[in-house]
């Protein structure tokens, strides 16, 4: 089989993949994009580890190896940012991420925490000194 | 001591005297009296001492270079002749007079430490003027002179009339300083030399290359200092100083400079005919119209200040007939009498409460209140009015005879042209002169109405002071002529027989005309009651005259004029009356010809700053911040357009690495 | 682009390649309907059609351990989390109309800028090279388990250590949200509803 077949899909799918990523206001719709993405990385190491292995007597198979660790990676990934995104959908009753401005330019600080209090008057102050 | 180092203390004292009272007015406020006289007193003696020893014999001279200077040297050098030790003595004189009489004057005044320092100074600068033999260290006191002028006339600094008058004698003298400064310049480029005696040497061997250009400029500078036409609008309205000012600056000192500056330089001035001619009609204009004008002012220092500008006018005129004796002749006795009429104006304000002739025409028995005053006014107005044996008489007739003199041929001096220019309009002034020093005599003492308000004693040391100036008032004149004349260039001063006739026969008809109008119309001083008093018996005279001076214009609807029938000046100038009043509408000339060009050039300066200027300096404060304001709306807060302009500059950078790699 | 390329450069297709190009095509696209899907569970069903197409490719390059596993991990367990998340945010189930934010043209053209770009260098790079297939499988489950406990213990182990910060973080993420509710309502409630309200107007 030629080595282009799985590269050429596995670029499709990264960008269709990036274009999610890019496009979607969902959070967890971002979230499957990122994992399209990761599972183009992985189809390209596989087919890579496949190639070599037959072609350069490579016999440490680190790519299959590293598609496992991928996938692992992948899976604490999706929990934590799950995790994230039900964070921040209890304090902002949304998931929305074009919604998430705290670091726009000139924005009234609105957040409860202290934190972006602190930022918004900071960039306040940055911008009455510019 | 030798002459030259006397003659070096006596600029000396009264500036160390000024130094000392500026430094020592506040902390020691009992010694300011002491330094304003005493330093003066001494200077005076000096200058006595200096002209004993000169004895209007040859000239002194004295050099020292302190640094060399560039191309043309700037010595300290003196140089006193026989005008120089007069003058320098008319100086002391007046300056001793004033500062003793302002004892009295400013009394109560809260600012007399500096006013008294910079009288002293003043009179430094003015001895600087006279002794020295150098240009430019006389520049240097006709400079001074012009900024002690500035601060003293605008010594009443809280009435707006006297920071108006202050700031107008500032600028129109160094109007004329400007082109005085350059020709200075350009007459020491063709001498080669700053000092006098080398200039009239160059000038008598005929190597001062552009005469009549020198002379000009040179014109410019004295006319602003000397009060001539058409810079002479500065000195009736610089009589918002106080009077003791007025006295020294404005008759007999400072306005001297300008004729004194003349006559040291003359041969120059007659190497160009042009120069003279200029000279004699300038006097000219400037004797008969200030005569007219003095004729109407109401306020009595007005009319001194104008009578002052025409007396100059008889100067100049003289100096364009070529007789420089005989100007300083004028200048000499016509300092002790207008020194005198204003220091007796001052205590007559004072007096009466008033500067207007006007309301003292009301006034009955004025002159019991202030006999001095009286006494030696009538004496200082006699000399004024040429009437012999008055000193007024002697220097006025070597005037008209030395004009005579020239327009008769007799001399080779100046154009004959200027001669009769001179003599015709000396003798007009004659006239007019004597017509208004009868009207100020009969307005102010024999007029008809209320008492006189009783304001108590006037100071001994202001009528003392008056008495002293009677004496050369009186005297000086006939003593003059016959025992200084190798003083004055060994001119023979004494009176002609024709002129005297002339001059005399005309100075009586004036008087007599006057007073024949004031017989005629002071009948109508009863019915039309006029005038406004300033009444403070317990204030110094300063306080008063300060409060006239404001009130004139409220009360008179006019600085220098007041609506008044029983005026015999208006009978006899008619219709002229209203030009002369407004000093024939000069100042509005200028106004017009400069004052209002320069205030649009002014504002149109303004708006190209503010709209056209001010555009670039704002674009370029907006451009960056309107750049600023687009770069800031790219910073969204959206995570995914970031995430968006990094990956597509990432997707060019590899692009552009790939192609750079495959050579494409 | 994957057609033209087959299509030129690749004319005789084995019967591998030809499984290959057509699960490849339904894993795109799924993949694609995944990422412009208006309806948010749909995305996530597609998202298993297009993890599943992977898995068949893992199959068809003989990597049979990844397959299955991609089959476990992938399908079983992250769509399924996802699907959960999707059910805690209050997800709008049906149309929803504003699935993808302004960014989407910008999104777009990047997209295809880098799939361009990838795409050209790929083929560029990797048309002549061939895959032997034949020949024991290089993926098996005795190959890969052989390579990973010989080769990749180390990692393997620090991969172990990795899932369990994930899992403690996790935790830690919901509890300390928790724990701020139950500590004061009053505080913790109001902003909330505030930025919920902010949100709103928006």
């Amino acid at each position: 089989m030629h080595l282009a077949y799985p590269a050429v899909l596995s670029a499709l799918l990264f960008c269709t993949g990036l274009y999610g990523v890019l496009a979607r206001r969902n959070a967890i719709l971002v979230l499957m994009s990122v994992e399209l993405m990761l599972n183009a990385v992985n189809l390209n190491l596989v087919a890579f580890d496949v190639w070599l292995s037959k072609a350069a007597e490579e016999t440490l198979h680190s790519g299959q190896a590293l598609t496992l660790f991928t996938i692992a990676v992948a899976a604490a990934e999706i929990g934590i940012g799950l995790a994230i995104v039900l964070a921040v959908h209890r304090n902002r009753g949304t998931s929305d991420i074009d919604r998430l401005r705290d670091t726009a330019e000139g924005r009234e600080p609105d957040g409860p925490d202290t934190d972006t209090l602190a930022t918004g008057a900071a960039g306040e102050k940055a911008e009455a000194t510019a | 001591m030798t002459t030259t180092t006397l003659a070096v203390l006596v600029p000396l004292l009264p500036f160390l005297g000024a130094a000392a009272g500026l430094l020592l007015g506040r902390s020691a406020p009992g010694f300011v009296r002491p330094l304003a006289v005493l330093p003066t007193l001494a200077a005076l003696v000096l200058a006595v001492l200096v002209m004993a020893r000169q004895g209007g014999g040859r000239a002194v001279d004295a050099v020292t270079e302190l640094t060399p200077t560039g191309s043309v040297p700037v010595e300290l050098a003196l140089h006193i002749d026989g005008f120089a030790a007069l003058v320098a003595v008319l100086v002391g004189t007046v300056a001793t007079c004033v500062q003793i009489y302002s004892t009295g004057y400013l009394r109560d005044d809260p600012r007399y430490a500096s006013y008294a320092a910079l009288v002293s100074l003043f009179t430094s600068a003015m001895f600087l003027v006279v002794y020295s033999g150098d240009l430019m260290v006389l520049l240097v006191g006709w400079e001074v002179m012009g900024i002690c002028s500035y601060f003293l006339v605008g010594h009443y600094w809280e009435t707006p009339e006297a920071r108006a008058a202050s700031l107008k004698a500032f600028l129109v003298t160094k109007l004329g300083d400007v082109p005085f400064l350059i020709g200075l310049l350009a007459l020491a480029t063709e001498a080669g030399s700053f000092r006098i005696t080398e200039i009239l040497g160059a000038v008598a061997g005929g190597s001062v290359g552009h005469p009549t250009v020198i002379a000009l400029l040179l014109l410019a500078g004295v006319a602003g200092k000397s009060a001539q036409f058409p810079l002479h609008t500065w000195l009736p309205d610089a009589m918002a100083g106080p009077t003791p000012v007025s006295a020294l600056i404005h008759a007999a000192t400072m306005v001297a400079a300008g004729v004194y500056f003349v006559a040291r330089l003359l041969p120059l001035f007659e190497a160009s005919r042009a120069a003279m001619v200029v000279l004699a009609v300038m006097a000219a204009v400037t004797m008969v119209g200030s005569a007219l004008a003095a004729l109407a002012q109401d306020d009595i220092k007005r009319v001194l200040a104008y009578s002052t500008i025409g007396q100059l006018g008889y100067m100049t005129g003289a100096l364009a007939t070529g007789d420089r004796g005989a100007a300083v002749f004028h200048l000499l006795s016509h300092g002790a009498f207008k020194a005198l009429l204003f220091l007796a104006a001052g205590v007559i304000i004072h007096a009466a409460g008033t500067n207007s002739l006007a309301a003292m025409s009301r006034m009955r028995g004025l002159r019991d209140r202030v006999p001095d005053a009286f006494w030696t006014m009538t004496v200082a107005l006699l000399a004024l009015a040429a009437i012999p044996p008055f000193s007024g008489f002697f220097s006025k007739e070597s005037v008209l005879g030395a004009a005579e003199h020239v327009a008769t041929g007799h001399t080779g001096h100046a154009p004959a042209a200027a001669g009769w220019t001179v003599l015709v309009a000396a003798l007009i002034t004659a006239l007019l002169t004597a017509a208004y020093a009868t009207r100020l005599w009969l307005l102010a003492f024999r007029g008809t109405g209320a008492e006189a308000p009783d304001h108590g004693r006037q100071p001994v040391a202001m009528n003392a002071v008056l008495w002293v100036l009677a004496v050369p008032s009186l005297a000086l004149g006939g003593l003059t002529f016959r025992l200084l004349p190798d003083w004055f260039d060994d001119n023979d001063l004494t009176p002609a027989l024709t002129t005297s006739v002339l001059g005399t026969g005309v100075a009586l008809v004036g008087g007599i005309v006057t007073y024949a109008a004031w017989r005629h119309t002071t009948a109508l001083a009863d019915r039309t009651p006029l005038g406004a008093v300033a009444a403070h018996p317990e204030g110094d005279a300063a306080l008063v005259e300060a409060e006239v001076i404001a009130s004139h214009r409220p009360a008179y609807g006019n600085l220098a004029s007041a609506p008044d029938p029983s005026d015999p000046g208006r009978l006899l100038l008619g219709p002229v009356h209203r030009h002369a009043a407004a000093g024939f509408h000069l100042d509005a000339v200028y106004s017009a010809l400069f004052v209002r060009p320069v205030l649009a050039g002014a504002s149109l300066v303004r708006f190209l700053d503010r709209e056209v200027v001010d555009t670039y300096v704002r674009a370029a404060g907006a451009l960056p911040r309107l750049l600023g304001a687009a770069v800031r709306r790219a910073q969204t807060g959206n995570v995914q357009t970031y995430v968006s302009a990094l990956l597509a500059g990432t997707v060019v950078l590899a692009v552009a690495a790939v192609l750079v790699a495959t050579g494409a | 682009m994957t057609l033209a390329a087959a299509s030129h450069g690749f004319l005789s297709p084995t019967g591998v390649e030809i499984a290959f190009l057509l699960v490849g095509l339904v894993t795109f696209g799924a993949a694609v309907l995944t990422v412009t899907t208006r309806q948010l569970v749909h995305a996530a069903l597609w998202l298993v059609v297009a993890l599943g197409g992977l898995a068949v490719e893992y199959l068809l390059l003989t990597a049979e351990f990844i397959a299955w596993v991609q089959v476990l991990i992938y399908v079983g367990a992250v769509v399924v989390l996802l699907l959960f998340g999707l059910m805690l945010t209050r997800a709008p189930v049906g149309r929803s109309p504003d699935a993808d934010s302004g960014n989407r043209w910008a999104a777009l053209t990047v997209a295809a800028a880098s799939a361009a770009a990838l795409v050209w260098v790929v083929v560029d790079a990797f048309r002549a090279t061939w895959i032997d297939l034949d020949g024991p499988a290089a993926g098996s489950t005795a190959v890969t388990g052989a390579s990973l406990f010989q080769n990749w213990v180390l990692p393997f182990e620090a991969l172990s250590v990795l899932l369990l910060a994930a899992l403690v973080g996790a935790i830690v993420l919901s509890r300390r949200a928790k724990a701020e509710r139950t500590a004061g309502p009053p505080a913790a409630g109001p902003p909330a509803a505030h930025g919920a309200d902010k949100g709103g107007v928006r």
